[in-house]
């Protein structure tokens, strides 16, 4: 079993350092960082070595048979989310190792938060069991509350305290459901609730106390109100964190239970529906982004806009005949991963400029592209991906959407996409148009650290070169699923 | 991997690199940013002159890799493809040279020429794409890179003019987009051959495809700046007079223009658009444009809004030789792609140089010009000449061959709109030229830049001389190998006639 | 066996009211410290769901037992999150609610 033995490192290692960075002096903090990024990505690769080797398998923890023993799914996707999260997080924390020298206050809990924040993500991607996905889902929500409220001025609290209570709300209608199907199947591992899931009034109650749950903490359209004050007011590396990655874990979650249970025991409507919610996202999240006048509350609405496209994937997969199934799982698989990188991209970019300027108003970036073009580049090309331009993750996932949607008759998510890349493009040229705009020909913005520049443009480059490519990650994340071959 | 695929990534990547190289440059970095530029250009040059006599021997260059399954990444060498990296990666020396000139001293180099490199990278890639998935990825990239150009001044005119560009060019790639992904949904991986290849489709398809062709033509047709998708030309004119001449008058129309030669040619097939019945309307449309945009040139006052409403209606040249259902009209049509070039930028080239040299924007200004300016001017006349197609200028070929090629395709009307547009050009360039040559200078002209021995800055003067040369020589010495006419019999009998 | 039967509904049922309670609570009340209770009363509801359905008639089942040992830890820690947040919020601003929370 060559690489396998790391799978338990992915969360024991963040979880013993962010105890570690507890216990040390906080100067000592950050710098933990560096022994811990290069471990986990270590174990990370490990682990999609192991995958490439033995291919997909189930990981019994400790050895201990489920149900009391946990057991851990290592497939293509998992290892996917895995790759995606070390990368984001890493290049994060490096940020972060810089940027919050101004923000001394700040960085005693933010470093603990973060580990216990990855140890919870990557719990997630693994876990195979309903219960838990759900403390993963808790641990990791309470480390996106904390470092939400790490600014701790009113504003900060007020996003915090209200994420907090629809996290809350989320996980507990999520865990009365996981009672329910306990209760009705005695199982909580997902291939066993595949074989004994009938449909019935439980299973019906059961999924929509989940599905509502996790939509909440998707923040999808229109229970999206605490995502803009909650991403776009914390510290800057807290919001790419936040929009990148923690969101994307409880659409994960809703992803693999559809794909076991809800075609089977869901009402016909429900895919649509999902779907139907994910245009309303598109289309209200992309205008009210362009009506933002602060920056990162714009990156933000942005964020709330291209949830929805996440949502095509349930109207796209369900009874649509395998080749439009799969070309929506990999459209949606490259939409997610390109957003994660673009979005990550785009909020330290945009930290970088409100830097430059010493404002988060968008109307002060004025002239800013002379003076500050390589801040302002890392934004354009997370920019592209975000409005599905080529070359792009963001245009790869498009272009598999579309195809899905015209392959199984669907036009109408056709407009969805057509009119959400134009919005995207309203609100992402809004800027630009900013910071063309002749201004002040002298130059009175300051120079972001280097290191701030540096790892926007690695993330916003990734988002692109991963279009170009997509087909290798597209293959490894088939792996082990439904759609794979191996 | 061999040569001959690394050579069209050589060629893709002169630019490229150089865009990249460039923007890391500091703005005072003056004399390294103009050696990476012209070394550029003049790699990309030899690099082309290398495929061309390849393709005229040949062989084969083709360069492949999978982004998606069933979706590759394709550039491909074929006469068509090839002579339109000629014209820009020609044209683009000369911009080049222009531009250095024309912005010296202006703020914000480094910016305008790394995406000016952007650009011609992008054009190269939408001529050499060997797919319809290459195309779009090219086409895109295309509208990306001229934003930054259009709105380079910063003023609100030029920042209202990128918006309006954007919405244009934007709507237009998203609805080819639809277009490529319904294409690719009925046959997979679009590959242009010549002769197409829809042809074989099930007949109860054909009302699909007749959707399909008109989507990735409305898609197109902004770019190549089509009646009625063409009012973001006009505005655009805001720009900096290189960006107006190499990217509005020359690499951003044409990409729509040749996109519609490559759907006709090398999607559909001439001789199934012929049946499905879509050249008729496609000629029709093209007609409009022709005279549309001649009566709007007639109405214009400022000398650069004048040539790019003259741009509206010439390329449209282009589309109507495409759409004559023979193999004359084509070579008309195809050779027009590289006469128009030639002489619109030598007319672009020349406005820039009154408006730089004298500060001269109105026609109105210009009279007397010719003596102050006498070389500028001859040009100018002669790039006007060629417009209106007077023989032996390259115009006059193009429009002789459009003409012959609209009997042969027993479209008489289109003599009609050949005539009259004719006339129009006529009528709103011979007074611009009265003016020149015959009145009197009845104002003071602001002449505060050191010029140099020469009437206008050398850098501005030569590039001039030199396309308003290559216009000339492709109308006398049409004949010869290696004309526009010539490659275009190349490109017709290789590909029209399969 | 009927009384077991009807014993382990008791349970699922009294869970299912509580659970309602609270979420009633939850929307009704501004005060955020009455949500915090009110979110507490649907977590218990939710654990006794979990114990109380799963008791079929089969005997103990230790697995519900695990959650709900696990699923207390968490809510613990979440109150204890809440009311930090809480407390600072109220510092901060003098309010015990959220402000445009009407």
């Amino acid at each position: 079993m060559i690489g396998l033995w790391s799978v338990p490192l992915l969360f024991a290692l963040p979880l013993s350092l962010g105890i570690l960075s507890l216990l040390v002096v906080p100067k000592w903090r950050p710098r933990l960082i560096f022994l811990g990024l290069p471990l986990l990505a270590a174990a990370s690769l490990d682990v999609l070595a192991g995958l490439a080797t033995v291919g997909p398998t189930v990981y019994r923890l400790g050895d201990w048979a489920a149900p009391l023993g946990i057991n851990l799914v290592v497939d293509g996707l998992a290892v996917g989310m895995i790759l995606m999260t070390t990368l984001v997080t890493s290049l994060c924390a490096l940020y972060a190792w810089v940027y919050l020298r101004d923000h001394p206050s700040s960085t005693t809990f933010f470093w603990p938060l973060l580990w216990f924040l990855w140890a919870g993500m990557n719990g997630i991607w693994l876990a195979e069991d309903i219960f838990n996905l759900y403390v993963g889902l808790e641990v990791m929500g309470l480390a996106a509350v904390g470092m939400v409220a790490l600014r701790a001025t009113p504003q900060a609290l007020a996003a915090a305290m209200r994420y907090l209570l629809a996290a809350l709300l989320g996980s507990l209608a999520y865990l009365l459901g996981v009672a329910l199907l306990y209760g009705a199947y005695g199982t909580l591992s997902m291939a066993g609730l595949q074989e004994a899931a009938t449909n019935n009034a439980t299973t019906q109650v059961a999924l929509a106390l989940i599905i509502l749950g996790l939509l909440l903490k998707t923040a999808l359209f229109p229970l999206h109100a605490w995502l803009p004050p909650a991403h776009g007011g914390a510290l800057t590396p807290v919001s790419a964190l936040l929009s990148a990655l923690v969101i994307k874990a409880s659409f994960y979650i809703l992803m693999r239970l559809w794909l076991v249970l809800g075609p089977e025991v869901t009402p016909e409507f429900t895919a649509q529906f999902l779907g139907v919610l994910g245009a309303g996202a598109v289309f209200y999240g992309g205008w009210m982004a362009w009506r933002q006048h602060h920056l990162k509350q714009l990156v933000a609405y942005s964020t709330v806009a291209q949830i929805g496209y996440l949502f095509l994937f349930f109207p796209l997969v369900t009874n649509t005949g395998p080749e439009a199934a799969r070309l929506a799982w990999d459209g949606t698989l490259m939409m997610l991963i390109a957003h994660a990188l673009a979005k990550a991209a785009l909020f330290l970019s945009a930290g970088n400029l409100i830097l430059a300027v010493g404002s988060p108003q968008i109307s002060h970036l004025v002239g800013i592209s002379r003076f500050r073009p390589m801040s302002l580049f890392s934004f354009g090309l997370a920019g592209v991906s975000l409005m599905g331009l080529p070359p792009s993750g963001g245009f790869t996932g498009k272009w598999l959407l579309l195809h899905s949607a015209i392959l199984s008759g669907q036009w109408w998510w056709l407009i969805v996409l057509f009119l959400g890349g134009l919005l995207s493009a309203a609100y992402i040229f809004k800027v630009f148009r900013m910071s063309f705009r002749e201004g002040p020909q002298i130059d009175r913005s300051v120079t972001p650290p280097l290191t701030l520049d540096v790892t926007a443009l690695i993330l916003a480059s990734v988002a692109i070169l991963i279009g170009l490519t997509a087909h290798l990650p597209l293959h490894w994340l088939r792996m082990g699923s439904v759609f794979g071959v191996g | 991997m061999d040569w001959n695929s690394l050579i069209l990534l050589g060629v893709l990547a002169t630019s490229l690199v150089a865009s990249g190289v460039i923007f890391l440059l500091a703005e005072s970095r003056l004399v390294l940013r103009t050696v990476v530029n012209l070394t550029a250009a003049v790699l990309k040059l030899v690099l082309v002159g290398w495929i061309v006599l390849g393709v005229y021997q040949a062989i084969e260059y083709e360069f492949r890799f999978t982004i998606i399954e069933g979706v590759d990444f394709i550039l491909r060498a074929d006469a068509l493809g090839i002579m339109f990296v000629g014209l820009s990666s020609l044209l683009w020396l000369f911009t080049t040279i222009y531009a250095i000139g024309y912005l010296e001293k202006a703020p914000n180099r480094s910016r305008f020429f790394g995406f000016f490199s952007l650009c011609v990278a992008s054009t190269v890639g939408i001529a050499l794409a060997g797919n319809l998935f290459t195309f779009l990825l090219f086409y895109e990239l295309l509208t990306l890179s001229t934003y930054p150009l259009v709105v380079h001044r910063g003023t609100r005119e030029s920042l209202r003019a990128g918006q309006v560009y954007l919405y244009y060019t934007l709507g237009g790639g998203a609805l080819l987009l639809f277009g490529v992904v319904a294409l690719h949904v009925l046959i997979g991986d679009t590959e242009f051959v010549p002769g197409g290849s829809l042809a074989g489709l099930d007949p109860s398809l054909h009302p699909m495809l007749i959707i399909i062709f008109l989507m990735m033509v409305i898609g197109l047709g902004v770019k190549a700046a089509l009646f009625p998708l063409h009012a973001w030309l006009p505005m655009a004119m805001v720009a900096p007079a290189p960006v107006s001449a190499l990217l509005h008058a020359v690499a951003v129309v044409k990409a729509g223009a040749f996109g519609i030669a490559r759907v006709v040619y090398d999607v559909f097939g001439i001789e199934f658009a012929q049946s499905l019945g879509l050249l008729m309307p496609l000629a029709v449309a093209a007609s409009i444009t022709i005279i549309y945009g001649s009566l709007r040139a007639l109405a214009q006052t400022d000398l650069k809004k004048r040539l790019a409403f003259s741009t509206v209606s010439q390329v449209s040249y282009i589309v109507l030789g495409i759409s004559l259902f023979g193999p004359i009209g084509a070579v008309g049509g195809l050779m027009h792609l590289l006469h128009q070039g030639l002489m619109k930028i030598t007319l672009f080239f020349c406005a820039g140089n009154y408006a730089e040299t004298l500060g001269v924007h109105k026609i109105s200004e210009l009279d007397g010009v010719g003596e102050r300016m006498p070389a500028t001017s001859v040009v100018f006349t002669l790039g006007a000449f060629g417009m209106i197609g007077i023989p032996p200028m390259a115009g006059f070929i193009s429009k002789w061959y459009l003409g012959v090629g609209a009997l042969e395709a027993q479209m008489n009307w289109v003599l009609g709109v050949l005539i009259l547009s004719s006339l129009l050009n006529a009528a709103y360039f011979l007074p611009i030229l009265y003016r020149i040559w015959f009145r009197k200078r009845d104002r003071l002209w602001c002449e505060g830049k050191v010029l140099g021995r020469f009437e206008t800055q050398a850098s501005l003067l030569f590039p001039t001389l030199l396309t308003a040369a290559f216009a000339l020589a492709a109308g006398i010495l049409a004949g010869m190998p290696f004309s526009p006419l010539y490659w275009a019999e190349l490109i017709v009998g290789r590909e029209y006639l399969q | 066996m009927s009384g077991a039967i009807s014993g382990y509904l008791v349970f699922a049922w009294s869970g299912v009211l509580l659970f309602g309670l609270g979420l009633f609570g939850f929307i009704v009340h501004r005060h955020l410290l009455r949500r915090l209770l009110a979110f507490n009363i649907m977590g218990s509801g939710s654990f006794l769901v979990l114990v109380g359905l799963a008791q079929d008639g089969r005997g103990v089942d230790h697995v519900p037992h695990a959650m709900v040992i696990t699923g207390i830890v968490v809510a613990v820690a979440s109150t204890a999150l809440a009311l930090v947040v809480f407390r600072r919020w109220y510092r901060a601003s003098g309010r015990t609610d959220l402000p445009e929370d009407t």
